[in-house]
């Protein structure tokens, strides 16, 4: 993992005595509310309908035990004892007194993490794939690259006030497992004839009230060129993107408007400018940064061997248990799904368990994904079934990874100040509805994704089954949509029709379920099927008048 | 009334009142121009030798478009004053100074020692720009 260096240690101290004397100047009555809200959202934090809502940075989702401990002990110490684990790669803290910020910051920069552009319009924390490093089909790890990202991208001086946020994703496998086409930039590294490894660079993806899918707007450029590449788009978009109307100011829409082909174009002119500036760090500090990433240090020949005559356990490694490119290896999902539980939560206890498990099985290592769960990405097969009863104790085993009951949901009306509906309790009816576990891995993967509000931090455009809450009148709504996906084979879903209740959602989803159990072909999963009947058959079975009883 | 109260440069102030980027193109013997969010920093790069003054203008802090206009214009050798004008707050006077600006008007007062405490914001920075300090990574791969 990477370690900062007096540098990067600089900047983060710089960054906590600035917002203190920010947070001082706030409480003493010297800032206003209007003045003081631009500068506390470049420090994550967000005043919502409760209380403020702290967002602290994980970059590229990587951090070891010490990190995650103390993301459990904040919990403990400065909220209600819990964290929430984020699509982007954060965890939020919910219950945050404003005068308590400043030294959470300080205590965060102790184990080398911050909340710097977790909000603002400005570039945003670099995510990438939870199994950099692990994957077996990886061209390389792609975090040094996302580490190189980080710190250009921290306080860039032209780039923090852009028209609106800028997300960046970076992965290096040809498996997306970062919904990469579904930021502002998303980079694939990838290898030309010459073998030489250069970025494939997307621009103009994103969700919201506008889903769009990126399109590929260079095949290669050479890796010692991606950041001057990326301070070329950055230009293009802070000139050109639109700033009139805050729906229509990210990337996606300028590169929508004047076409892929034109924003190409602009870029490539102000890419040949840059180029003769030197603006890119040498080769020798992406090989100081890969000196951190280095492979652990993994037991030559040890056993593939599994006793899995536990079914419990057999059912979890089947579900949650990924391949490891190290024979002897593999990589652990903890879903953070139970049964009725809040998507993405983990309790103060749970987070320092999973910490501990890091530091004695996984080389000091976890990462966080988008899907809102917890990977321990180096783990020797040999202690799997430790782990797993030790996970089972603490509520952490819910073998349900990428099936219907690892939902995806933004924290909605419960918290956020901009939801137009509640995420977290249809997330739970929803979980229950399915409990059964078998019925779950009957209907295979099903990736059901909740936004309570037309941002879209749910994913909704992207789940196989989506779920938008809306406002109508003052009744919370919920619009269904079917077939998006994320990944190689990225789509965006299409709404089935008129909206339903909550209650009403719930049923909705069952029916889908089961005209897909009714319809699907050997091997094909919910989306596939959805993708070669269409539409119709869900939509009728969906919005079929009840049988009148008599 | 000063009209401009923060100046780190040592040449003398120009007079001249600035025209819009427009009327510049038909006025060859300005000497000053104001650049709006809308306009297009690159349209004088044919004229910068005669220039000595250009106005940046924020009519709100967080239109950004006049970090990168500053840039465009010292990236191409522009070596006259770069002044930032309009909604210009304490919190952005460093990133403004790393993007090439050396005067400050803003519609609020700022004092010099207020000033000074914000330029020295970042103790290191990670990117190259325009202002002559070496990016941390430089300092890290001494050439």
């Amino acid at each position: 993992m990477y370690q900062y260096d007096q540098y990067d240690r600089s900047m983060v101290d710089a960054r906590v005595a600035e917002f203190r004397g920010q947070v001082e100047r706030r409480l003493a009555g010297d800032l206003t509310e209007d003045q003081f809200k631009p500068l506390r959202l470049k420090n994550g934090l967000y005043l919502q309908l409760h209380a403020y809502m702290l967002r602290v940075a994980i970059p590229y989702g990587t951090l070891n035990s010490r990190q995650m401990r103390l993301l459990g002990d904040i919990a403990d110490k400065y909220d209600r004892g819990y964290g929430h684990f984020t699509t982007r790669q954060n965890i939020q803290y919910n219950w945050i007194k404003l005068s308590d910020a400043p030294n959470i910051l300080a205590e965060l920069a102790t184990v080398e993490m911050h909340a710097i552009q977790t909000s603002g319009n400005c570039i945003r924390n670099t995510t990438s794939d939870q199994f950099a490093g692990a994957a077996a089909d990886e061209l390389t790890d792609p975090r040094p690259y996302a580490e190189l990202l980080r710190q250009w991208s921290t306080f860039h001086p032209e780039f923090d006030y852009l028209p609106r946020k800028f997300k960046i994703a970076i992965i290096a496998s040809e498996t997306d497992r970062a919904a990469m086409r579904l930021h502002d930039i998303g980079i694939q590294l990838v290898k030309n004839d010459a073998g030489e490894i250069g970025c494939k660079f997307h621009a103009g993806g994103g969700m919201g009230r506008t889903p769009m899918i990126a399109p590929v707007i260079a095949e290669f450029v050479p890796a010692l060129q991606m950041i001057s590449y990326l301070e070329a788009c950055l230009r293009v978009y802070n000139r050109y993107g639109r700033r009139d109307n805050k729906y229509k100011a990210r990337i996606k829409i300028l590169v929508h408007e004047i076409g892929a082909a034109e924003y190409r174009r602009q870029v490539e002119e102000e890419f040949a400018h840059i180029l003769t500036l030197g603006l890119e760090p040498p080769a020798e500090e992406l090989e100081r940064i890969k000196g951190f990433f280095e492979q652990p240090g993994f037991e030559v020949g040890a056993s593939d061997e599994l006793d899995l005559s536990d079914p419990d356990f057999a059912l979890w490694v089947d579900q949650n248990v990924h391949a490891h490119k190290q024979p002897g290896y593999a990589i652990v999902n903890i879903s953070l799904k139970p049964t009725g539980g809040i998507p993405g939560d983990a309790t103060a206890d749970q987070i320092r368990l999973m910490a501990d498990l890091a530091r004695d099985h996984s080389f000091d290592e976890l990462r966080v994904t988008h899907a809102q769960n917890i990977v321990l990405p180096h783990v020797k097969k040999a202690d799997l079934y430790g782990i797993w009863q030790k996970l089972d104790e603490a509520g952490l085993a819910a073998a349900n990874l990428d099936l219907i009951g690892d939902i995806i949901a933004c924290p909605g009306l419960d918290y956020c100040a901009l939801a137009n509906a509640r995420s977290i309790p249809l997330a739970q009816k929803i979980s229950n509805r399915f409990a059964d576990l078998g019925r779950q891995r009957d209907l295979g993967e099903l990736k059901l994704k909740i936004s309570g509000c037309i941002n879209a931090c749910g994913h909704h455009h992207a789940g196989h089954i989506g779920i938008l809450g809306v406002d109508k009148k003052g009744v919370e709504n919920y619009q269904l949509s079917l077939g998006g996906c994320e990944g190689a084979d990225t789509s965006l879903g299409q709404i089935t029709g008129p909206g339903f209740s909550e209650d009403g959602v719930v049923d909705a989803v069952e029916k889908a379920t089961d005209v897909y159990l009714a319809h699907r072909a050997e091997g094909e999963r919910f989306v596939d099927t959805y993708r070669r009947i269409g539409m119709a058959p869900f939509k009728e079975a969906i919005y079929a008048k009840e049988p009148a009883h008599g | 009334m000063v009209e401009q109260n923060l100046r780190y440069r040592a040449d003398e102030p120009v007079a001249d009142p600035a025209v819009t980027v427009d009327a510049f193109a038909d006025q060859s013997n300005a000497t000053a121009v104001r650049i709006e969010p809308g306009d297009d920093a690159r349209l004088l790069l044919p004229h910068l030798d005669r220039i000595a003054l250009v106005e940046v203008n924020f009519p709100a802090y967080t239109d950004g478009r006049g970090y990168s206009a500053a840039r465009i214009l010292r990236e191409h050798g522009y070596a006259g004053e770069l002044r930032a004008v309009g909604d210009v707050l304490l919190d952005q006077l460093s990133h403004m100074r790393r993007c090439g600006f050396d005067s400050f008007a803003p519609n609020q007062p700022i004092s010099s020692e207020a000033a000074e405490q914000a330029f020295g914001t970042w103790p290191e920075v990670y990117q190259k720009t325009v202002d002559g300090r070496p990016a941390i990574w430089a300092k890290r791969h001494p050439a």
